[in-house]
């Protein structure tokens, strides 16, 4: 993707007179070479991964640990029952947060969404909320443009993997693109789209990445819940017009130098943060190879 | 990088980068060798060796030195299949220098003998780098289609491919030209936008100077014919 910077996605918008997601939408014609239907169709092919994984999900399904599975199910059913303090639509956000994301530890087939550590937070702002709001096939797909387009833009400026950057990079950025797609999908303006996308990196800055023996279980699962209540709170807070302090490419950037600056540790190497607790390092040793 | 490496790939967890990165690196290692490897020794760097086996990284590399693709479910499986396949292998960990932590050094060998060693690397997303073959410093993504030719490093080989893959119409994305020494043999990558038939890369190898061909088909996308967006 040749765009760079969230500036140039805003004034790109000025000058064309056209929607964030219609911005992105051109810049992948133009970088792949392809056409507008092309483009949309292979968007609707993500869309419906993820909706199948998220339908798919029983809650059964172990990982290879031990450590993850069936919190996703015990999650849902404890809102099915009403008792959730937070309410419908958020406590059915955590609950598809918990369920993709341990799809993804259980070897299941998902979306990466910038990873697939992080795959739970994009689906799991979205999928809840068709349940609540009218949405068109159409809206979700501009909102999954909105969202692939910040993903770009953060992975051009700073970083999006652990191991480059922690789990800032990782959750921080899928928190960031599911605040900027719930925006879009509520008719917000580039700016508001800006504002909770700097709010919700500033929320996760400085997040290490200290998956337990390594594996993307604990605590990456409920990491994803962190990311995508993060990017419902700051979606709504950029709607009523709550504006970021600090410009969102300025926010990108300090996010890279925190990432780069991150002492080895703590960056997906699991020898530091949670993998270093005594029980941290049992499962560690309990999972080694044996040689 | 583009959007559907943010929001994609498809692929069976656990990790982007240990795991689907790691398919990309093994298939990377096939398609390079040119035939069907039957033994591999695969050396692990940095995270890749710390953390390999929790995020089923020996898996992944085998799974694509079988063939397979980032989203195949027989993964976590691999190593079944690898017997199946008549394919031997060994995986030990390596401690380069100046090495991305998500690296592998991957040594294959096909029926006939052929050789390769390739250095590449897991940038994140699923997205790799072949950064070394055959000890020769090298960067590309597989990205593009992208043909890797070794050739005498002789004047006038640089300029006969490009002339024939101009009357091809056949339009370069990136290039880049490696070598160990003057006039000894060099490595020529050349990234394309547009696919390569058997025949045309059959053609090339043919060119006075070159010593042989490899040529990586970039991964395809799904067929969507049929798509109306005044649907959705």
């Amino acid at each position: 993707m040749s765009l760079d910077s969230m500036k140039e996605i805003f004034e790109q918008m000025a000058q064309k007179n056209k929607p964030f997601w219609e911005i992105v939408l051109e810049d992948d014609m133009e970088t792949r070479q392809v056409t507008r239907s092309q483009s949309m169709a292979k968007m609707l092919l993500t869309w419906q991964a993820m909706v199948d994984a998220a339908d798919s999900y029983t809650g059964r399904r172990r990982s290879v640990s031990g450590l993850v599975g069936g919190d996703g199910m015990k999650m849902r059913q404890y809102c099915i029952r009403g008792e959730a303090m937070s309410g419908g639509y958020v406590s059915e956000v955590i609950a598809e947060a918990l369920s993709m994301a341990e799809s993804n530890a259980c070897m299941r087939r998902i979306v990466a969404a910038p990873t697939a550590g992080a795959c739970g937070v994009l689906p799991a702002v979205l999928l809840p909320l068709c349940k609540y709001e009218e949405l068109s096939q159409h809206q979700l797909l501009e909102a999954l443009y909105v969202a692939s387009g910040i993903g770009a833009v953060i992975a051009y400026r700073a970083c999006i993997a652990g191991a480059s950057g922690g789990c800032q990079a990782e959750i921080g950025t899928a928190s960031a693109m599911a605040a900027g797609a719930l925006v879009a999908l509520r008719g917000g303006s580039g700016e508001q789209i800006g504002h909770a996308v700097a709010m919700a990196l500033k929320n996760l800055m400085g997040l290490v990445c200290d998956p337990v023996a390594g594996l993307v279980e604990v605590p990456c699962v409920k990491r994803n819940v962190i990311g995508a209540v993060n990017a419902v709170s700051v979606a709504d807070m950029a709607l009523a017009g709550v504006e970021s302090r600090i410009p969102v490419d300025e926010v990108i950037d300090a996010m890279g130098e925190v990432g780069r600056r991150m002492p080895v540790e703590f960056r997906e190497t699991a020898l530091g943060g949670l993998a270093a607790t005594p029980t941290g390092r049992a499962v560690t040793k309990r999972m080694r190879k044996p040689q | 990088m583009d959007i559907f490496d943010i929001l994609g790939p498809v692929m069976v967890g656990p990790s982007s980068s240990h795991t689907a990165g790691a398919v990309r690196i093994g298939s990377m290692a096939r398609t390079l060798l040119g035939s069907k490897p039957v033994k591999a020794a695969i050396h692990l760097h940095g995270s890749f060796a710390e953390t390999g086996f929790g995020h089923g990284t020996d898996r992944a590399l085998v799974a694509g030195l079988l063939g397979m693709k980032p989203d195949d479910l027989r993964i976590p499986y691999a190593f079944d299949e690898a017997k199946k396949a008549g394919l031997d292998y060994t995986i030990d960990a390596v401690d380069l220098r100046d090495a991305h932590p998500n690296t592998a050094v991957i040594e294959v060998w096909d029926e006939k003998g052929k050789h390769l060693e390739m250095q590449a690397s897991s940038l994140g997303g699923g997205r790799i780098m072949v950064d070394k073959l055959d000890g020769i410093s090298v960067n590309f993504t597989g990205a593009y289609n992208t043909l890797v030719i070794r050739n005498q490093d002789e004047s006038g080989t640089v300029a006969a491919v490009t002339s024939i893959l101009t009357q091809l119409r056949v339009n370069v994305a990136n290039m880049s030209l490696y070598r160990h020494k003057r006039g000894g043999d060099a490595l020529m990558v050349i990234e394309t936008d547009q696919h390569l038939k058997p025949s045309q890369v059959l053609f090339l190898s043919e060119l006075p100077g070159i010593l042989s061909i490899t040529y990586y088909d970039k991964e395809e996308d799904e067929d969507v014919s049929g798509f109306d967006e005044g649907n959705l």
